[in-house]
């Protein structure tokens, strides 16, 4: 286990490299400068500028000093916002993500396992019927759309949470309710499958033989079994969220990185949009990564190796 | 055992009737009972008897044809500007129908929009028009059609990659697979949307933009089903024999694999246009997909969430166009699905 | 003898997408206390669905028509749910197929087999736990005590059945049904789980009703057979009765097909030509008729009944009607007859 953990790290960086090095190279293709459109600027002006920037330096030499800062945690300069690190933009911008990113989760997750099994156990009735509907919904309707209706219906009309405000947690409810649609979704669907199956099982029906009851065989046995493989989902969902709430963050204002990668794009602060994708990427491969080793834990198939004699 | 009381006396039955009858040649055993369909037959069979997946399927064929033919179907220009009538409530013809009447809540009181703008009595907007006076119901269309061009120029690309790549990857194994599959995990370590904004930054905005973006991640997914579905096929006798036989391998991919992909790959076509539509929608929401006027259905989300609070009408149209598709095709896809995955036909 | 199942007349029927499988097509018979009864028959002949019905463990789809099931002269079929779940495990357990998925792969063994116990009998955890590993070691578990922490996983096919054998016997069931327990185990490893069923039998005293396709497993362990075809039993009696003296040309062409040291003599095995009839329209006669060679015109009128062969011996064939022609069994049928008489019984 040590062992493959190791691999895994190793691959993890060999993997943030070359995505960091694409990036880097990426955005030296771009065709407009942050400075193009400050036609004020004279030319020496503008060397200046580009020299406080590095940009006056060879690629390869950028290219070198960019990826000696990311050694040492620096993601660069932003052009914009008085020129402060990246690394503080997303420093000071994370809290509000990470917390309507982990509401949503969590709440998407618990109503989906939920939906999902309660739709398994009731196979072929309009309670599945309608949990299908729902996860349908939930995976179909984009995260925007959600968003923008539930300001306007909420929000906007019905004065039950603040349209667009961040500081308590009620002004949380309605971003964290639009993210938590597509985790609902996906979760309840796969639960669902994952449970029919184990369900049709043998186990679940020697389960059955021994005399636990339909409600015992569920919680003691199918629940457990079918819990497992949902994991391994929760690191994509997790991706999902995050890029959804880029827009969200946007609808309700809500400064957060999500925010600021867009606010990013439209103003071409290059060294941001290149520090929030490297960022992005480190967080998705660390989630995969953690979803990964804590599947290893919990399946005693996989925690306790391959054994068996088959 | 049980049943003694019926056995103990003989029946009585005549002489006649004991004759042996197919003493030497039993001709009738390999009678079948049933008429057996053939594996397309019995998955469109499957498909049929699921109403839902009817539904989404007549749904989407009408959403399809009514794009296909948008200059014939779209009442007005879809980009043709009329400033004096902007903004006006949807209203249909001169019937009355609260919602469709062309009146709007003017500071607490319902007002003739129509009449204020000084339009003609016979002028009737069926969804109402947007802040430049543009028939919604028109961009709508024409914006369904572009989104729905989008997908499927995506979705077709994604196959023209995903699936030769995943059948290399898989049929040649060692080496090559591992290197391929490096290279697939690497694109699908840094999320996809990401990628996507990055390409759409960096090329022009434009249709053509948008396709290379939503496929330059979309086929990883493709690639790794095919993969593993190629693997396991490889195993198999058939082919085995196919191979212990000499075929070529381009005559294997063409004759065994593909149809037998064939399954696999619609399934994954349907999972793959509404992620493409979603993605198209999205690059147009926060402003750098489709550039203006043409519309697409996330520009005129866009559009309409700009004046969502006042005018929400103009959201709702699109809203609702975005989402029957996005539905009908995972609808769909889970149909197809379950057709063609008896296992799963209970 | 102590009669402790009764099952009457049972039908069942199932309902599928192209209509109504008459899959259980009235079946009786009983159990006497610590015996050990065979249903043989090929697969799809219903010799599982049958089981199943007596613990209610079918599909959705299924339907028990008709019939009743008398477990110590109480019908299980109108018993409720709750009630199934207090024999289920306790009164009759069951041991299913194929021991590498019958067991939870995600809980360790020891808490597996004494799930019964703390289902049925108010027993603390340790003492069941302690009992369980007592049972572990009885169905031959090497170092029980160490193991139970174990997964199934850790454990080879063989000795996965045994700790299914262990759940089944856990609780000391009043009837073990096994439901084809070495179908899917190693030649050697069968006859081991055969020896060890029959040790079972023994110290516990529990009857067995054992379902199988394979004649040659129930001669070492039944002392009634059952023969099933098509939803029906075509024959039944004692072993020695359906091996030495067998009546219906379905049980023949089983025999005839089942490989003996003499078979070498032609160095071939013979197979029942054809397949069994589509339940779906079962016919209106004998449902082996277009199977058997020895097929009369009654046969495609008339369902055969049971004709008496010798007490507790049943057969279900025209043939054996006093107004039938004599037939020439298959050869190695006939030296099975010889074999009868010299055991003393009296051929008909």
């Amino acid at each position: 286990m040590a062992k493959y953990i190791l691999k895994r790290i190793f691959y993890l960086f060999l993997t943030l490299f070359i995505i960091a090095t694409l990036t880097f190279f990426l955005m030296k293709m771009l065709p407009g400068t942050p400075f193009s459109n400050q036609n004020r600027m004279s030319p020496d002006q503008l060397k200046i500028v580009k020299a406080q920037y590095g940009l006056d330096q060879s690629v390869f030499v950028q290219y070198v000093r960019y990826m000696g800062g990311l050694l040492q945690g620096n993601l660069g300069t932003s052009f914009q916002f008085n020129n402060e690190p990246v690394t503080a933009l997303i420093g000071q911008r994370l809290a509000p993500s990470m917390q309507i990113g982990a509401q949503a989760m969590i709440l998407g997750t618990v109503l989906g396992i939920l939906l999902g099994a309660v739709a398994a156990i009731r196979k072929n009735t309009w309670v599945d019927t309608l949990a299908t509907f729902i996860s349908i919904l939930g995976l179909s309707i984009p995260s925007f759309v959600l968003a923008v209706l539930l300001q306007f219906y909420l929000a906007y009309k019905w004065h039950i949470y603040p349209v667009a405000l961040w500081d308590n947690f009620q002004s949380s409810v309605l971003p964290t309710l639009a993210l938590a649609a597509l985790p609902l979704g996906n979760v309840a669907r796969f639960m669902r499958t994952e449970m029919v199956d184990v369900m049709s099982s043998d186990y679940i029906e020697l389960a059955k033989a021994k005399g636990n009851s339909s409600w015992k065989v569920v919680t003691k046995h199918a629940l457990r079994n079918s819990l497992i493989p949902v994991v391994t989902i929760i690191g994509p969902m997790a991706v999902s969220v995050m890029t959804g709430s880029m827009v969200v963050e946007n609808i309700f204002s809500i400064p957060g990185i999500g925010e600021q990668f867009v606010k990013s794009i439209t103003t071409n602060d290059y060294p941001t949009i290149m520090g929030l994708t490297i960022f992005y990427s480190f967080l998705l491969v660390v989630i995969i990564l953690i979803v990964d080793i804590l599947y290893g834990f919990i399946d005693p198939r996989i925690r306790l190796g391959n054994g068996g004699k088959e | 055992m049980g049943v003694k009381n019926n056995m103990e006396q003989i029946p009585n039955v005549p002489k006649e009737k004991f004759k042996l009858i197919h003493d030497e040649n039993n001709n009738e055993q390999e009678k079948i009972g049933t008429p057996s369909l053939t594996y397309l037959q019995d998955v469109r069979r499957r498909l049929f008897s699921n109403k839902v997946a009817v539904v989404c399927l007549t749904l989407l064929s009408i959403i399809v044809l009514i794009s296909l033919f948008a200059p014939l179907v779209a009442p007005h220009n879809p980009n043709a500007q009329q400033v004096t009538l902007s903004n006006l409530p949807p209203k249909l013809g001169n019937l009355n129908i609260p919602g469709f009447n062309g009146y709007q809540n003017m500071g607490g009181k319902m007002v003739d929009a129509y009449k204020q703008a000084g339009a003609s009595k016979d002028t009737f907007y069926l969804l109402g028009t947007d802040y430049l006076g543009r028939d919604l119901l028109s961009r709508i269309i024409y914006g369904t059609r572009l989104s729905l061009i989008v997908a499927i120029l995506a979705t077709l690309v994604d196959l023209i990659i995903g699936v030769p790549y995943g059948i290399v990857s898989g049929w040649k194994g060692g080496r090559t697979d591992t290197i391929m599959q490096r290279i697939v995990e690497i694109v699908s370590s840094v999320p996809n949307l990401i990628v996507v904004i990055l390409m759409m930054i960096i090329l022009k905005p434009g249709l053509g933009s948008i396709v290379i973006a939503i496929a330059i991640t979309g086929w990883v997914t493709m690639a790794r089903l095919i993969r593993a579905q190629t693997f396991q096929l490889k195993e198999q006798e058939y082919i085995l024999a196919a191979r212990t036989l000499g075929e070529s391998s381009t005559k294997i991919a063409t004759k065994h694999l593909i149809p037998n992909l064939s399954s696999t790959i619609i399934i994954q076509t349907m999972f793959t246009i509404p992620n493409a539509i979603f993605f198209e929608a999205f690059l147009s929401f926060i402003g750098i997909g489709i550039p203006a006027p043409n519309a697409s259905l996330g520009t005129l989300l866009s559009d309409g969430q700009k004046a969502f609070r006042f005018l929400p009408y103009q959201m709702w149209a699109p809203a609702i166009i975005l989402s029957i598709i996005m539905i009908a095709t995972n609808l769909l896809g889970d149909g197809l699905r379950d057709a063609f995955d008896p296992q799963s036909d209970d | 003898m102590d009669k402790i199942l009764e099952v009457k007349d049972l039908h069942v029927n199932f309902a599928t997408y192209n209509g109504t499988v008459q899959a259980i097509r009235g079946v009786s018979f009983d159990l006497n206390a610590g015996e050990t009864l065979a249903i043989v028959g090929e697969s799809g002949s219903g010799k599982s669905i049958t089981v199943r019905s007596i613990l209610q463990l079918l599909a959705k789809n299924a339907d028990i028509a008709k019939g009743s099931i008398l477990y110590h002269g109480d019908d299980l079929l109108q018993k409720s749910e709750k009630g199934m779940d207090n024999i289920r495990g306790n009164k009759i357990s069951m041991i299913f197929q194929d021991p590498m998925t019958s067991l939870d792969p995600t809980m360790p063994i020891g808490k597996q087999v004494a799930e019964p116990l703390l289902i049925h009998n108010n027993v603390s955890k340790k003492d069941a736990m302690a009992r369980a590993e007592e049972v572990l070691r009885l169905v031959g578990i090497p170092n029980p005590k160490a193991r139970m922490k174990d997964y199934p996983h850790q454990f080879s096919g063989g000795q996965r059945q045994r700790i299914v054998i262990a759940i089944a016997i856990v609780d000391y069931p009043e009837i073990l049904i096994a439901d084809e327990p070495t179908t899917a185990l190693d030649v050697t490893v069968q006859a081991e789980i055969i020896d060890l069923l029959k040790e079972l039998q023994q110290k516990i005293g529990t009857s067995i009703i054992f379902i199988t396709h394979d004649l040659g497993v129930v001669a070492g362990i039944a002392d009634r057979v059952a023969v099933m075809y098509a939803g029906k039993f075509v024959e039944y009696g004692s072993v020695n009765d359906i091996f030495y003296n067998p009546q219906h040309p379905y049980t023949w062409g089983l025999l005839d097909s089942m490989p003996t040291l003499d078979t070498s003599e032609a160095n071939r095995l013979n197979s029942i030509p054809g397949t069994p009839p589509n339940l779906l329209n079962p016919p209106k006669g004998d449902a082996f008729a277009p199977r058997n060679k020895y097929a009369m015109e009654i046969d495609e009128e008339e369902q055969p009944p049971y004709f008496k062969v010798s007490k507790n011996h049943y057969a279900a064939t025209w043939l054996l009607h006093p107004n039938a022609p004599k037939v020439d069994p298959p050869a190695s049928i006939k030296k099975r007859f010889e074999k009868f008489k010299q055991l003393g019984g009296s051929v008909k």
